[in-house]
């Protein structure tokens, strides 16, 4: 389907961007890479009065280590960061999630900070800013203020963003050579999950596993190595899983159950 | 700051295959639709229009895009590649077309434009994919006639591998 009738909006910096928001409040939709808006938009399932786009911002389009975080703007895209050369090293696990986001064709113009402000629960990016404990910048006419990843998603597609507030960047914190693993199952790669898990080794005795598509945001807990297995299975019961199209409630908590210790397996063999 | 009301249209003028072109488009017309019917190019298809079945893939400055999920007043100044492009202006199809002639790589070629432009794009990156890497950027486009063997086995021609 085509989309309904809005206003198009087309700020050149971070000040009319936040300016237009204050102006439309809830009516206006931050179009970036539009992967996730345009098909709902097109979908009919979102309505807009107004489009900002802030794809052309120049000063949104910016990678940057800030005090042992990277910072990611809002404009750059998952292809870009994908492609940045220093990636592996820094943010291994974001290296090993991102060939998960979409496809190729898709990651091009999808934004890294557009797929945290869409909260899929099963998304990976809003899970690896969540395990990684990395937060959101938001910008207002009224100011600038940073909130941790748990307390920016809230529950399934919601966020803690206020209507006249933009996502400005997002900060991974740097990995410092961490074993760390990602895995996930969808019904075909590319997909949303339908659940995927990501694991860091803390240190030698303790793992922090995160995991998607079990509740309405990325879940995380840590754990003693050894006890992980155990503990893992009856956070698969305590989470309970939901059920949709995809998935039983059932199969999500079965896939946990195996993916969760998979990946923590892997993540101390990639420390080792 | 480009501000353009719902019901007002926008004068957006582009560059489509290496000729500069301009026409008018409200602001929720997508680029798909746009260049099929304001521009006449309708080589690229239109399929699922969000953004899953890649028939609509297009070059936005070079970069394999979904032309369903852009609005037309976004490519305003860009320049768009379309599957117009590829052949050379005699009809002699470029090496990745040939490829698919070749192996029968498609049947009734609704997805094939998305699918060239793609690999346009990737080869460029990429020139000597691998068949896994092939296999991960073709996850992005659905064909329903070929079972996808035969469209492989092209790409892997083109990018040399066989």
């Amino acid at each position: 389907m085509k989309p309904r009738p809005f206003d198009y909006v087309q700020p050149d910096t971070v000040e009319e961007a936040v300016a237009i928001l204050a102006e439309y409040g809830d009516d206006a939709r931050i179009l970036a890479g539009g992967q996730s808006l345009v098909p709902m938009l097109n979908l009919r399932i979102v309505e807009a009065r107004a489009l900002v786009d802030i794809s052309r911002i120049s000063a949104l389009d910016v990678m940057r280590e800030v005090r042992g975080k990277i910072e990611i703007g809002a404009a750059v895209t998952q292809n870009k960061l994908l492609a940045w050369p220093q990636l592996a090293e820094k943010l291994p696990l974001v290296a090993a999630a991102l060939p998960h986001v979409g496809h190729f064709q898709t990651r091009n113009k999808g934004t890294v900070c557009g797929s945290i402000a869409h909260a899929d629960p099963s998304s990976e990016l809003p899970l690896t800013l969540a395990l990684l404990g990395g937060e959101v910048v938001l910008k207002s006419e009224r100011g600038e203020r940073v909130l941790a990843a748990e307390d920016f998603q809230k529950d399934m597609l919601t966020t803690a963003r206020a209507p006249d507030e933009l996502i400005a960047a997002v900060r991974f914190p740097l990995a410092n050579g961490k074993g760390v693993a990602f895995r996930e199952v969808a019904r075909r790669h590319g997909d949303f999950a339908i659940v995927a898990v990501a694991a860091v080794v803390e240190d030698k005795n303790t793992v922090r596993l995160g995991v998607g598509g079990m509740a309405g945001k990325p879940m995380v807990r840590r754990f003693a190595r050894e006890e992980a297995a155990g503990a893992i299975a009856a956070w698969a019961d305590a989470l309970e899983g939901y059920e949709d199209l995809h998935a039983s409630a059932a199969m999500r908590r079965d896939l946990f159950r195996n993916l969760g210790p998979l990946a923590v397996t892997e993540a101390i063999r990639c420390a080792a | 700051m480009r501000r353009v009301n719902r019901d007002a249209r926008a004068r957006v003028s582009l560059t489509l295959n290496g000729r500069k072109l301009a026409a008018e488009a409200e602001p929720r017309t997508l680029l798909c639709d746009f260049l099929r019917h304001a521009l006449g190019a309708t080589g690229t298809h239109v399929g699922c229009e969000h953004g899953v079945c890649g028939a609509c893939t297009v070059l936005i400055d070079g970069v394999a895009t979904r032309s369903c999920l852009t609005l037309a007043v976004q490519a305003e100044g860009r320049e768009v590649r379309t599957v117009e492009s590829l052949a050379a202006p005699d009809g002699e199809l470029n090496p990745l077309q040939q490829a698919f002639r070749d192996h029968h790589a498609l049947q009734c070629g609704f997805c094939t434009p998305g699918i060239l432009m793609s690999f346009t794009d990737y080869l460029s990156r990429n020139p000597h994919a691998s068949e896994a890497e092939i296999r991960d950027v073709l996850s992005g486009h659905l064909c329903r006639c070929t079972g996808y063997a035969s469209i492989v086995a092209a790409l892997k021609r083109a990018a040399r591998r066989e």
